[in-house]
């Protein structure tokens, strides 16, 4: 049975307002739902559901109604958006889906949202500690601060994360119990892997084969901090996962796993292989799914200094504002842009309106593979950053 | 027949029942302009859910399903009420933000496709008529 305290009950009955009252029902419904006692505070917010491309017009109508009265009670932070905000028009968005996209924009900024849009908020500024409570949507950054930062979340909506805004509080249940972090199956990585896009095929193989349960994972000797980003898109995508453990890389201890599974180079080379199109005619070429990091940036700038991106092909690396501004001031933005490729902010390959532009990606993310399929019906190929780039370049 | 079951979203309703024994994805499952399922070989396809008791075992798919129920609601479109087996977050979510009465932990497999049905979503009860 679910227990409000006497502030909770308020917000319930409509006594703060109309948009903390529905998002009140919606926290306490799910509360319900999963057997939560009691609601706990969350110190952070990563709101899903903003490119206007998924939202449509009914999404943008109820974040408008939210927005009413609806004000952010903690550090809230946005998921990508279907455009870069300043720069759209140079990448070939049209102009209504333009507007369309600013209201959605306007409107979380209106309830006192960060306008970050970006899949990795714990690059700019939303960076939770160690045990902290917080509510996330973006299945990768959950992943991430689940199990890389070792914060505890449960996988939200975007109307669910908002709510957790709206009120602050998110019900007890799921990944905030300790019980329910524990791991379930031991995986033993048999192979080297070397590069982000090993790191996403790993994550495939892995999601594909635990769906739910948690995995331990073993065998990882070195991981970037990029590694597990796209470890952690990967393996939320291909499974429904919302958190893992990985052996003397992420930050807890815990009981092992008697069960184990080995997986090998050829698992690796099996999922490559699923990923590769071989009728693929490669005329988009994207990096930063998740966003790109300055250092990803700096790599692909030096790569790209001079050179010139091949006619008919569209590159587009996608990364954070903060980031992009970052990447202004050290003259990497201007390399990336002599050489005709895009550094776009603010949006990324799943999210923007592509569907009809391109046939064929090259991408070094495996979940970028899954969305430009499935959304896009594009054909995919998936390499490591060094070779997407020299694909693009004369 | 009387079924007890679980209020999800609260609300009273009577109308036709539309039952599936398979999950429904609202988002690329459901056209919210028209209602009609319209995911590739699934059992209702081709029906609309409009102003229909919907009696489906649990959603699954995009967390945008949410979305779509209140696209639905917003074109005119949204089912009358939904009955679940086990209510997944995605449709719940949708219910509340949609005022959708809704119920779940309902034996479905008792109802049938055209029968009338009376949803009482504040005390969970689902019941037949005839």
């Amino acid at each position: 049975m679910l227990e409000l305290k006497p502030e909770e009950k308020a917000m319930l009955e409509g006594r703060q307002g109309k948009a903390t009252r529905k998002a009140m029902e919606i926290i306490t419904l799910l509360g319900e739902i999963y057997g939560a006692k009691r609601l706990i505070p969350v110190s952070s917010v990563q709101i899903a559901g903003v490119s206007y491309d998924n939202l449509g017009e009914p999404g943008l109508e109820f974040l408008s109604d939210m927005a009413v009265d609806g004000k952010a009670r903690v550090l809230t932070t946005l998921n990508p958006a279907g455009m870069d905000l300043e720069e759209w028009q140079k990448h070939g968005i049209n102009a209504d889906f333009a507007r369309n996209q600013q209201r959605v924009i306007d409107a979380f900024a209106k309830m006192g949202v960060m306008t970050t849009c970006t899949c990795t908020p714990y690059l700019v500024g939303n960076l939770p500690h160690f045990g902290e409570h917080v509510a996330w949507a973006e299945s990768s950054a959950v992943c991430f601060a689940n199990s890389v930062i070792g914060a505890r979340t449960n996988r939200e909506g975007g109307p669910s994360a908002l709510a957790a805004s709206l009120t602050g509080v998110t019900a007890e249940y799921g990944l905030h119990l300790e019980e329910n972090r524990v791991p379930e199956v031991k995986y033993d990585v048999r192979t080297t892997l070397k590069t982000t896009d090993d790191f996403g095929l790993l994550g495939q193989v892995i999601g594909e084969r635990t769906k739910q349960a948690i995995p331990y994972i073993t065998g990882i000797s070195h991981a970037t901090t990029e590694d597990l980003m796209s470890f952690s898109a990967s393996v939320a995508t291909y499974g429904g996962v919302a958190m893992f453990h990985m052996e003397d890389i992420t930050p807890r201890t815990t009981t092992v796993p008697e069960k184990v599974q080995i997986i090998t180079q050829e698992d690796l080379s099996n999922a490559r292989r699923a990923l590769d199109d071989k009728d693929a005619v490669i005329d988009f070429i994207s990096i930063g799914c998740p966003h790109a990091s300055i250092d990803e940036i700096s790599h692909i700038a030096n790569m790209l200094d001079g050179k010139r991106v091949k006619k008919g092909k569209t590159v587009w690396i996608t990364t954070a504002r903060p980031t992009k501004d970052l990447a202004v001031r050290m003259g990497y933005y201007d390399k990336i842009e002599k050489a005709g490729a895009f550094l776009v902010s603010d949006a990324c390959c799943a999210v923007a309106p592509l569907k009809g532009r391109f046939t064929g990606l090259m991408t070094d993310s495996a979940k970028a593979c899954f969305y430009a399929r499935g959304k896009n019906k594009f054909k995919t190929e998936i390499r490591t950053i060094d070779e997407c780039i020299r694909e693009a370049v004369v | 027949v009387k079924l007890q079951g679980r209020k999800v979203f609260r609300g009273k309703v009577a109308g036709e029942a539309l039952v599936t024994t398979q999950d429904i994805s609202f988002y690329g499952g459901c056209d919210p302009q028209t209602g009609q399922i319209v995911e590739k070989g699934h059992e209702l396809e081709g029906k609309s859910v409009a102003g229909k008791v919907l009696v489906f075992p649990t959603g699954k798919g995009s967390t945008v399903g949410s979305y779509i129920l209140y696209a639905l609601r917003k074109n005119g479109k949204a089912p009358l009420a939904i009955v679940n087996k086990i209510v997944d977050p995605v449709v719940a979510v949708g219910c509340i933000i949609s005022e959708i009465p809704a119920v779940d932990q309902v034996q479905i497999d008792r109802l049938h496709s055209g029968q009338k049905v009376e949803v009482d979503a504040d005390h969970g009860a689902v019941s037949t008529s005839g």
